[in-house]
């Protein structure tokens, strides 16, 4: 069995999913019913600055039939009194030593809310606090949330304060609301921050209902952005904790991350934890299905770890960071071909399609007997036994650019795998190449005499 | 006609009403997107009357239904009676790509949910062309004359449609027991071409050749959908006493009382006799008035003329099979049938269809104790194509590519040319539109002509 502890800037627990602080960490009774479950820690819905909720406040996004893909939220920070929050905080803690616990908070600009915040805090008990200076409605108006983490100098200026008064690990956890997610994270890392968590809701308008025309959520016939979250957020939260990961100046502080936004189950875990984060958290799956899925993320995730002989999380952590390059790095002389599995193949003529309409024209189709076809069908025929002489779709590979269109169109898995093949092309990224004959940049003419020379056909 | 009577109670109607339930929103969305929306898609090729499946299916998954059931009735005029009588696993869905490992998208139920929407909120689909001043008779309103009658309203032809029956809507209303489609479909769509200008004229009926030339002088062309006959007899002593399984089948559809009272009144034990298609659907009517019910045929399970489907259904019903079983005669006692006297029989040699010929075994006779013998073993040719003075082929008419019979400016499709293979709805639709563009083909060119 896999060792699924964790040890995050000094806050233990004894797997690395964590609850996110929203509706799910709301109270102690509910992180209590969710720590029975087996969730490994939670960072209680942030608290702070008294506020009120408004009714309504979740917008749900579909796709084919699939439900809550993405959630959009106009919530704001917790609307208990802050009193309550703090003694249920203690109190969970209390019957929960292993478990990670960590305070969201949020207040005012101020060194002296920040001050008083952080010792009620601490006298919770609890392992850690996380800044909160995400939230993209309701409190950055008020010069909370999304306005000090789009701001770096504040998000700085905030995180000292915080980190100069505490003994507490003090967690950053960023807005995806911004131009270049390194900004705001080095800001933190100058502020003294112990670790860095991401991402926190995406600025979003959800959707219009087409019966009502009211933008929804609609609060009384009005409407305002919200914060996005869910499984369709995730290749934005991989982007940005990959970014992270990249970076030299994060790299050098060695501050871990959590990583959050999207992940529904032990798969999405995985990819996080592979590329870089050492910690993870969870709100909209379990705002879907509830605390239960925990006992999945656990299973699964230590099953795939004893399948691929990872011992330990430290051993995933990272794991597939080498591979992320920029464009420059690229090489240019990779060549992959599509290729078709015809006993796989259901013949839908998707990749066909797909090919001819918006690609590179280079699948064609044959019938049983090898013969080149056209698609089409004679008005006198029918029957099901059309199904069994229908043509197959071959990739003429010469002509295939590699796009892998077809491939990402196909119904069934592995019928269309991507092939490498050599190219008979020089093996140069765009940096080296532009090094070199800085001309091919500037020039189409210099580009194809490059092109001419390295034996490189564009149809 | 009396169409009710205080005879059938509701739980007894009910029985008869459709067996699978409509989809609801949320099922249809699910499996509408599920599908693959393929290229050139296979189900579409399968379709006689080539439905865009996969455009109606998408439809149906962005919410937009009336365009679906637009795009299912545009090529097919009776979608909703073929969403529900079509053999779809022998034809779309059969074809469906998602059949190679696993299950086919429900395409029938999904045409169902479309055209539903369309029927039940009375949405007008079509609106006919400027006329054209061209006219044509149609003779008999099954699915091969709406369909022709439809296409050929559409483009602007004046079409009167004659019907010899009460209702018009052919086996669609009569013959296909309402466990699969209401009469009440049927009758929509009746009402859908009469919307586009058709004029139906029901209790109508043309017996003779006087009468083609009488439509041939008031119309520019003619089409006859006459369907098929009766089921042929049987040949046997006792025959008299033997209900024609078409007969049982259409009460059991327009006046369920007469299965209960008078010539037509089903008993308890009920011996069906044919394994086709007709003869399932005439055994599951005696099911569900309560009867035991056997089927006997002559030949073995492997050479029943039933679709696989049709047949498990039937186990499913309750129905019992007698194979290797030949009727002989009818035990009547009384003026109350008794038995049917039976002769097992083995299988010979292949005959000209292939299959193995059945041959009494000598001295097998033994009687099945029944009370009432229904026959279902076909139906016979359309006897007044001789008397029209006809081509026939093999006792159908004979028609070429365009579907012209061998009078010119007059068609004909559906049951009455199926010479081949086996006789269903969707053919007979497909038929009507060929004939449809072939008739339009003819009169476009003689107006051209004429001008
Ligand atoms: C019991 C039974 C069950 C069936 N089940 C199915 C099924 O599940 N699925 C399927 O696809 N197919 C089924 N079929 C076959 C299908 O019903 C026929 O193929 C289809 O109805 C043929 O259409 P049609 O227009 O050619 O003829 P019909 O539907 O037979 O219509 C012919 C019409 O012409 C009228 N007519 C005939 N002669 C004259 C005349 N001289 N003057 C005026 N009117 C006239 C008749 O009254 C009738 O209304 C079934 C058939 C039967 C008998
Ligand atoms: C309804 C809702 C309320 C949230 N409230 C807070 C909050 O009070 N504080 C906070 O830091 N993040 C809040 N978040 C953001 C989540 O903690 C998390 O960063 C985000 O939802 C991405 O993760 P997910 O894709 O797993 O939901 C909220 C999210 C949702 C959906
Ligand atoms: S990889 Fe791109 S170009 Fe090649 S066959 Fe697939 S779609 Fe066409
Ligand atoms: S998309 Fe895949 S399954 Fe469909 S035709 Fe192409 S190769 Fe076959
Ligand atoms: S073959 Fe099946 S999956 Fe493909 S379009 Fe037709 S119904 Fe959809």
């Amino acid at each position: 069995m896999a060792d699924l502890s964790v040890n995050f800037a000094g806050i233990r627990a004894p797997n690395p999913f964590w609850l996110a602080s929203a509706p799910p960490t709301n109270s102690g009774r509910q992180v209590h019913r969710a720590f029975e479950h087996g969730w490994g820690g939670a960072v209680w819905k942030t608290i702070g600055a008294p506020v009120l909720n408004i009714s309504n406040r979740y917008g749900g996004l579909s796709l084919g039939g699939q439900r809550l893909v993405a959630i959009n939220n106009v919530e704001l920070i917790s609307d208990r009194p802050l009193e309550v929050n703090l003694r249920e905080i203690a109190e969970v803690k209390r019957m929960w030593p292993d478990r990670a616990l960590i305070v969201s908070a949020m207040v005012d600009a101020d060194p002296r809310a920040w001050r008083e915040i952080v010792m009620q805090i601490e006298d919770t008990g609890a392992d850690g606090i996380e800044l909160n200076y995400g939230c993209p409605q309701g409190m950055s108006e008020r010069g909370m949330g999304a306005a000090v983490g789009q701001v770096p100098e504040m998000c700085q200026l905030n995180t000292h304060w915080v980190t100069s008064v505490t003994r507490l690990p003090v967690i950053v956890k960023l807005t995806p609301n911004v131009t270049h997610i390194t900004d705001p994270a080095h800001a933190a890392l100058a502020g003294g921050a112990h670790a860095l968590s991401l991402i926190n809701t995406i600025n979003s308008v959800m959707k219009v209902d087409l019966d009502t025309l009211l933008v929804t959520p609609s609060i009384g016939g009005q409407a305002t952005h919200g914060g996005y979250a869910g499984p369709a957020v995730k290749p934005i939260a991989l982007h940005m904790l990959s970014e992270l990961m990249c970076d030299p100046t994060v790299r050098k502080s060695g501050v871990p991350i959590c990583g959050m936004g999207g992940i529904q189950t032990w798969r999405d875990a995985a990819e996080f934890l592979l590329l870089g984060a050492s910690a993870l958290q969870v709100c909209t799956a379990a705002m879907h299905y509830g605390y239960r899925i925990i006992e999945d993320f656990v299973d699964g995730l230590s099953n795939w770890m004893d399948d691929k002989g990872f011992a330990t999380l430290a051993d995933v952590t990272g794991r597939s960071l080498p591979q992320m390059s920029s464009f420059g790095g690229l090489d240019l002389g990779y060549q992959a071909v599509a290729r078709i599995d015809p006993d796989k193949c259901i013949q839908c003529d998707l990749c066909y399609v797909a090919c001819n309409d918006t690609a590179h024209q280079c699948i064609d189709l044959y019938s049983p007997e090898g013969v080149k076809v056209n698609p089409g069908f004679d008005i006198h025929d029918g029957g099901k036994q059309v199904a069994q002489g229908r043509s197959t779709p071959v990739v003429r590979e010469p002509d295939c650019v590699g796009c892998a269109l077809c491939a990402n169109v196909c119904p069934v898995d592995g019928c269309i795998e991507m092939v490498s093949v050599p190219s008979g092309r020089p093996s140069v990224t765009w940096n080296q190449l532009t090094a070199t004959r800085p001309a091919v940049t500037q020039e189409w003419g210099a580009m194809e005499a490059y092109r001419a020379e390295a034996g490189i056909e564009i149809h | 006609m009396e169409r009710s009577s205080p005879a059938v109670s509701e739980p007894e109607v009910y029985r008869f009403q459709e067996a699978l339930p409509p989809l609801t929103a949320h099922e249809a969305t699910v499996e509408a997107n599920r599908c693959l929306y393929c290229y050139d898609a296979p189900c579409l090729q399968a379709c006689p009357t080539h439905i865009d499946i996969p455009s109606f299916i998408r439809k149906i998954s962005t919410g937009n239904l009336r365009g679906s059931g637009r795009v299912i009735l545009e090529a097919n005029f009776l979608g909703a009676t073929c969403a529900r009588v079509c053999p779809v696993q022998e034809l779309c869905e059969g074809a469906c790509v998602l059949g190679k490992d696993h299950q086919p998208i429900q395409i029938g139920r999904l045409q169902r949910y479309a055209t539903d929407h369309i029927f039940d909120r009375g949405v007008q689909v079509f609106t006919p062309s400027p006329p054209t001043g061209r006219s044509v008779a149609v003779v008999g309103s099954g699915p091969a004359g709406i369909s022709v009658s439809a296409e050929l309203a559409k483009l602007g032809h004046r079409v009167t449609l004659f019907e010899r029956r009460e209702l018009g809507g052919g086996l669609s209303t009569y013959g296909i027991i309402g466990l699969r489609e209401p009469v009440e479909v049927s009758l929509r769509e009746v009402e859908a071409v009469q919307a586009l200008g058709v004029e139906v004229r029901t209790g109508v009926e043309l017996t003779d050749r006087e009468g083609l030339d009488v439509l041939l002088s008031q119309y520019d062309a003619v089409f006859l959908g006459l369907g098929l006959g009766a089921v042929p007899a049987l040949g046997i002593p006792g025959e008299e006493a033997v209900l024609d399984g078409l007969e049982v089948i259409e009460a059991s559809k327009v006046e369920p009382w007469r299965l209960k009272v008078g010539p037509l009144a089903l008993g308890q034990r009920v011996v069906v006799i044919g394994a086709g298609n007709t003869a399932i659907d005439a055994a599951t009517v005696g099911r569900r008035h309560g009867a035991e019910v056997e089927m006997v045929y002559r030949r073995t399970e492997n050479e029943m003329t039933a679709y696989r489907h049709e047949y498990e259904f039937a186990l499913h019903e309750g129905v019992r099979f007698t194979f290797l079983t030949q009727p002989v005669g009818l035990k009547v006692e009384g003026g109350q049938v008794t038995g049917l006297r039976c002769v097992r029989m083995s299988l010979g040699v292949a005959d000209a269809s292939g299959r193995p010929r059945p041959e009494p075994v000598p001295g097998s006779e033994f009687v099945i104790g029944c009370d009432t013998v229904i026959a279902a073993i076909g139906q016979e040719k359309p006897a007044l194509a001789v008397a029209l003075g006809l081509s026939l082929e093999n006792g159908y008419i004979r028609v070429d590519d365009g579907l012209q019979t061998s009078e010119p400016r007059v068609y004909a499709g559906g049951d009455c040319i199926r010479v081949r293979g086996s006789a269903s709805t969707v053919m007979a639709v497909q038929d009507g539109k060929l004939a449809a563009a072939s008739i339009h083909a003819a009169l476009s060119a003689s107006a051209v002509a004429a001008d």
